[in-house]
């Protein structure tokens, strides 16, 4: 839920990075940070496991500058990819003004990567959100790696809206910002129309 | 997905930062937050300026989701306060109306008996002023700031990525 604030005249959008366990999602948040104009971007926080796996979630606050005299800021957050936490997911998921959903590549992660994106459905339905409707960008990460699926058939499998979609190697951060940035416009237009 | 909340004017702004102050001096508090549910800054008390808002929101909002979870677990509606006591600060969380966020940081300066008192006091000066905060459907008062926005004004938000 966007929060636009008159009085101070800013504008806050939460974008939420949804996807199966060890897909990137971390790894797109750590990149962005890493290039941003500290002056830009707040504190990244991540609470993780003992072995660095998400645990609730990852953080981070962007200031993407002034449009038409408001500032534009969005909140970044991961959701923890594996099954076990999807009451979490949920809980991230609520005030979502978009989603980018990173897909992992690897033959052998579809299946997880198509119950993750019915699992974003459910969980969206449960917040009274569509699936067919709220802003959303498709990553297709770790497309360095051998054995990788075609973007072809991602997109058949995934891509039934047609919305924005990009190859990546997040954790080179190819693609990282082209994400961004789809996600960016695809809110911006839907607070608009 | 499509709710606003609009804080209309600098008025309704100052009289909620008002509220907070008071809350502050009253309970002999450290700092005053008002958030919402998703964590962002609707108000602050004077004298925060040391303090990580953006993160503190986060992280707090994260904490009072946590527990409504918990509380539907237990057949509960929600656990409306929440605290958290530490060595020399503690946190007092009180979620209000289900949509905003009362913080009080405090240290061993004051009680928490106390903060709990001024904070319910501080609570029903804050309800009527929440019903100027309009939540509702995109309405036209937004169309101005986004209705001629293009490609371009986006594509100039990340020069210099």
């Amino acid at each position: 839920m966007s929060f636009i604030n008159y009085s101070t005249k800013e504008i806050n959008c939460k974008i939420v990075y949804y996807g199966p366990g060890l897909c990137g999602k971390t790894t797109n948040l750590q990149y962005i940070y890493s290039k941003t104009d500290p002056k830009m971007r707040g504190k990244m926080i991540s609470l993780t496991t003992e072995i660095e796996r998400t645990l609730f979630f990852d953080f981070m606050p962007l200031s993407l500058g002034t449009i038409k005299g408001f500032k534009l800021r969005f909140h970044l957050y991961t959701v923890p990819g594996q099954i076990f936490y999807d009451a979490s997911r949920k809980l991230i998921l609520k005030g979502a003004d978009g989603v980018v959903f990173v897909a992992d590549s690897q033959v052998d992660r579809m299946d997880a990567n198509l119950d993750s994106f019915d699992n974003l459905k459910d969980n969206l339905a449960e917040h009274g959100y569509n699936l067919d409707i709220i802003p959303l960008v498709l990553q297709y990460n770790k497309r360095d790696l051998p054995n990788i699926i075609p973007v072809s058939e991602l997109e058949k499998a995934l891509n039934y809206r047609k919305v924005p979609s990009f190859e990546a190697i997040a954790v080179k951060g190819v693609g990282v910002f082209d994400t961004l940035k789809a996600i960016v416009k695809e809110i911006i237009f839907k607070l608009k129309s | 997905m499509d709710e606003f909340y609009f804080l209309m004017d600098e008025e309704i702004a100052s009289k909620i930062e008002a509220e907070l102050n008071r809350l502050k001096d009253e309970s002999n508090s450290k700092a005053v937050f008002l958030l919402d549910k998703n964590g962002q800054t609707i108000s602050c008390s004077k004298d925060t300026e040391g303090y990580d808002k953006t993160s503190l929101g986060a992280l707090i909002a994260g904490n009072v989701a946590a527990t409504g979870g918990l509380a539907k677990l237990l057949g509960e509606k929600e656990f409306s306060i929440l605290f958290h006591e530490g060595e020399n600060e503690h946190i007092h969380i009180n979620l209000i109306n289900q949509k905003f966020i009362l913080v009080v940081i405090f240290d061993e300066s004051t009680s928490l008996g106390l903060v709990r008192l001024r904070v319910k006091k501080a609570i029903n000066n804050l309800i009527p002023l929440f019903k100027t905060i309009n939540n509702k459907k995109k309405s036209n008062e937004s169309k101005p700031i986004f209705e001629d926005i293009t490609e371009e004004d986006i594509e100039r938000l990340f020069q210099g990525e």
